[in-house]
């Protein structure tokens, strides 16, 4: 029988601490975060923090800057825009990845658990390496990359049908939210793609401008990088901003196939 | 300078030395536009950014890029020079305006060349809108559309292609990594010092040229459209070093941040129809603004918002806020135009734009004050005498630099253009003068120390304020007594308070001592960074007895050529502002367009 090690430091086992409402509050919820540091040598832990809600905005990130802010400053995260476009604050809230910042806390039934992306390294708390994610999006060369001059002084021209295309392409945030859900990419994250950067493949693909196509199907074409998708949608399902990258991965092995 | 409260050494840091050419510290527009200028040229390129470079704050512009391309009628780049000075208030400076405006076109074209995805016009040209003061034939005709969308992802758009392109350059990009300070000799940039924030070692970088694309410190006010990340660390840095900040005093207020939540509402949603309306239901910009109405400079609209606001005319059950209309508009065009606010009305305001009017107020936005440079990018200080003294080594661009191009206030869609035609003039002037590969004089030995100990003193703080806590007090502070409308008493006040905030920094405490991804510690330096320009850009406010743009004093509420026709400058050493003034540039570039001459604003 195949026996499985889990990876040192993965499993909770940390004593959390609890940090009460203050007096007087009306209006509670409780967030309980994962926190793990480096530095301590422990197993992660989970903390729970009891905060006021009717003084503190109605996103998740809020309830996140106000404990740093008014309870434990040591708390991590990455955040930015807190707009939903800059991608920093994905992490995995009542089980499901999104963005912290257009989460709002009153969706969330009972305690908020709030974890990192899953099966990502961990940096500290609720910072993960994104590390191998970057390096698999620019080996997807993400680039405009064209054969015919470029027109001097001119746009390229695109007739407003092909510029449709790109649209539920190109307002990725790679957040990954996406990638960090699937199954697949948990398994084979080191060969296979994942979702977000093949639907940025597909945004190169899809422009009719890129004059690279058969290159990058080549690129594509080998049972890990594109194969691995299994049609299990959680990408589309817990995407932020709407996208389907499931489908921008089935018109890919359309592509393969009608060339073949 | 801060200092901590009780002396201790300083903690031993792992410290990585790097030479370069050239070192770009931020990866947004300006930054990464710089980033691979510099590296075609052939120099040995760095880019250090606390952020993964696509979560740079130019990600969130929506509206777009302004540049005189003619798609949707005549144009020409005169009449968005034009545009330009009149919006600055005539505090920008000609042969800057002149550079940005005849540069613009080639750089919205360079963008569509990295595949930066612009909407279409039918004939596949790159669609154009209308936004805020943009006219034809220099003011005297009807509105121009002149600013360059994809769809109200502008800023998104052309980040990630900008990032894309980089990826194909020969340039080294140090991820959250967090700038300290600038590593001054005798008057000249040498380097930067930064901490990695992953595993909190220090790493030396010499360069010849150090270029700040750090963008603005918006986040010093309480309420601003601005991302928790826009702290202007280059403006806190170049304090320290003991140089000047220009024209601090004018801060923009954008017509329509989204009650509340202080998230943007572009200006193109006016551009493509959408006007304000008071508690009565009335479009009152008609009555401030007759010939451009809703699309008068941002402000203006501010300005005029506001005075329904304080006459009581706001809407909401307080009466402080006022509607913003899209819903007369065609769903059709709202989803293919903005569908990015149209989201984000749905999010943050609970609002169906298509049924219901955006509740929207003026919310801090942009800081047309920064670090001053020509327009080379190369940083410039008033030195015995000569207000144009370059300080060697030193570049800034972007929203960080104040060029300027943008004066008293800035116009809709043309900070994006500034941007990459600054990014690009600056790496051009590095091309130009250093010589690939040329051998780095040797940095004293102590040159990272000063950074180090404040790192580290910050590190180890032990005060009863925490971060926090100063940092609230400074942007209720900034919000209450630097805002749209000023007057001697609130500024007396308002530098009597910002003072006092500062001095609490001596008493900061932080609770995280790790080394690894401590953000304790990094909005600590950030606060340390706006600090300073806060306590400069009150008092920079209070000094300034005029109304100017988007300094309005009600107890100068006319615009003084006579006396004011000047950059302000300020300095901030041992916790004290000194100001002073630099000429502004009545010249223009080139023959081929005149000096615009002063004349009453009136839109």
């Amino acid at each position: 029988m195949a026996t499985f090690t889990l990876p040192a430091n993965s499993r909770v086992t940390g004593q959390g601490k609890s940090y009460p409402a203050p007096a007087g509050a009306k209006r509670t919820k409780t967030f309980r975060i994962y926190r793990w540091s480096p530095d301590s040598g422990e197993n992660p832990r989970y903390d729970r923090y009891t905060i006021d809600l009717d003084d503190c905005g109605p996103m998740v990130l809020d309830a996140l800057i106000k404990i740093k802010g008014e309870v434990d400053s040591t708390l991590t995260f990455r955040r930015s825009c807190r707009e939903g476009i800059c991608g920093s604050c994905a992490m995995n809230i009542d089980g499901a990845n999104t963005l912290a910042c257009t989460k709002a806390i009153e969706d969330v039934k009972g305690e908020v658990r709030i974890t990192p992306l899953p099966h990502m390294e961990v940096v500290k708390d609720l910072v993960p390496d994104m590390t191998h994610f970057y390096a698999q999006y620019a080996s997807i060369k993400p680039w405009l990359q064209t054969a015919t001059p470029t027109p001097n002084l001119k746009e390229r021209l695109q007739a407003p049908e092909d510029r449709a295309k790109l649209d539920g392409l190109y307002e990725c945030i790679l957040c990954a939210c996406c990638s960090t859900s699937c199954p697949s990419y948990w398994w084979n994250g080191d060969r296979f793609l994942g979702p977000a950067i093949l639907l940025q493949a597909y945004r190169w693909l899809a422009d009719s401008r890129d004059e690279a196509t058969g290159e990058r199907l080549d690129a594509l074409e080998d049972p890990f990088r594109l194969y691995r998708c299994h049609t299990i949608m959680n990408c589309a399902t817990v995407c932020p901003k709407g996208l389907n990258p499931a489908k921008a991965i089935a018109e890919i092995k359309k592509m393969m196939l009608e060339r073949a | 300078m801060w200092f901590p409260a009780e002396f201790r050494m300083a903690d031993a840091y792992k410290v990585i030395d790097h030479a370069y050419d050239a070192v770009v510290v931020g990866a947004g527009g300006s930054g990464l536009r710089a980033t691979m200028g510099i590296a075609e040229a052939g120099l040995r390129t760095a880019c250090i950014t606390k952020v993964f470079p696509t979560r740079s704050h130019t990600v969130a512009a929506q509206g777009g890029i302004a540049a005189a391309l003619g798609n949707m009628g005549p144009d020409h780049w005169t009449w968005h020079m034009y545009d330009t000075v009149k919006g600055s208030d005539w505090l920008g400076d000609q042969d800057a305006i002149e550079y940005l405006c005849r540069e613009a076109p080639a750089a919205v074209y360079e963008l569509e060349h990295y595949g930066v995805p612009f909407s279409r016009t039918a004939d596949g040209r790159i669609y154009q809108r209308a936004f805020g003061g943009m006219t034809q034939n220099m003011g005297e005709g009807p509105a121009a559309q002149r600013t360059c969308a994809a769809a109200d992802r502008t800023g998104h758009a052309m980040l990630h292609a900008l990032y894309q392109q980089s990826l194909k350059h020969d340039a080294d990009f140090f991820i959250e990594y967090f700038a300290i300070d600038l590593i001054m000799v005798d008057g000249a940039c040498r380097g930067v010092v930064a901490i990695c924030m992953e595993d909190g070692s220090i790493h030396r970088f010499r360069a010849h040229a150090v270029v700040l694309a750090t963008g603005g410190y918006g986040r010093a006010y309480f309420s601003a459209t601005s991302a928790h990340t826009s702290t202007g660390d280059g403006g806190g840095m170049v304090l320290r070093a003991g140089l000047p900040l220009q024209d601090m005093e004018f801060v923009q207020f954008h017509p329509t941040g989204i009650y509340g939540a202080g998230v943007l509402i572009t200006e193109g949603a006016r551009g493509e129809g959408g006007y304000l309306t008071n508690a009565a239901g009335e479009r009152f910009m008609e009555r401030y603004a007759p010939s451009a109405k809703d699309l008068a400079s941002r402000d203006v609209v501010s300005r005029s918002m506001a005075q329904e606001i304080r006459e009581g005319r706001g809407v909401g059950r307080e009466g402080d806020h006022i509607f913003l209309h899209l819903d007369h508009i065609d769903p059709k065009i709202l989803a293919e135009r903005l569908p990015g606010i149209s989201e984000t009305a749905k999010i943050f305001a609970g609002v169906d734009v298509t049924r219901q009017p955006i509740p929207v107020v003026p919310t801090v936005h942009y800081n047309m004050g920064g670090i001053p440079t020509n327009y080379w990018g190369e940083v410039v200080t008033l030195k015995d005498g000569d207000p144009d003294t370059v300080v060697p080594g030193l570049f800034a661009v972007g929203e960080a630099a104040c060029v300027s191009v943008h004066g008293a206030n800035r116009l809709g869609s043309n900070s994006l253009i500034d941007l990459v035609v600054f990014g690009r003039a600056a790496a051009k002037r590095i091309g130009a003068t250093v010589a690939p590969m040329s051998a780095l004089p040797p940095l004293p030995k102590d040159a990272a120390d000063l950074a180090i100990s404040r790192v580290d003193a910050l590190r180890h703080s032990r005060g009863g304020s925490p971060t926090a806590q100063i940092r609230l007090a400074m942007q209720k502070t900034m919000q209450a007594n630097c805002g749209v409308f000023r007057d001697q008493e609130i500024l007396d006040e308002g530098t009597r308070k910002i003072d006092a905030v500062y001095q609490q920094m001596a008493d900061i405490g932080i609770s995280d001592r790790s080394l690894v991804f401590n953000t304790d510690l990094i909005e600590a330096l950030e606060l340390d960074n706006m600090i300073g320009q806060a306590v400069v850009t009150m008092h920079a406010a209070r000094n300034r007895t005029e109304s100017r743009g988007a300094h309005m004093r009600e107890d100068f509420p006319t615009r003084d050529d006579e006396t004011w026709m000047v950059h302000s400058i300020g300095w901030f050493r041992d916790g004290r502002v000194t100001l002073g003034t630099r000429p502004v540039h009545t010249r223009t570039l080139t023959d081929e367009v005149a000096y615009i001459k002063p004349k009453a604003r009136v839109y």
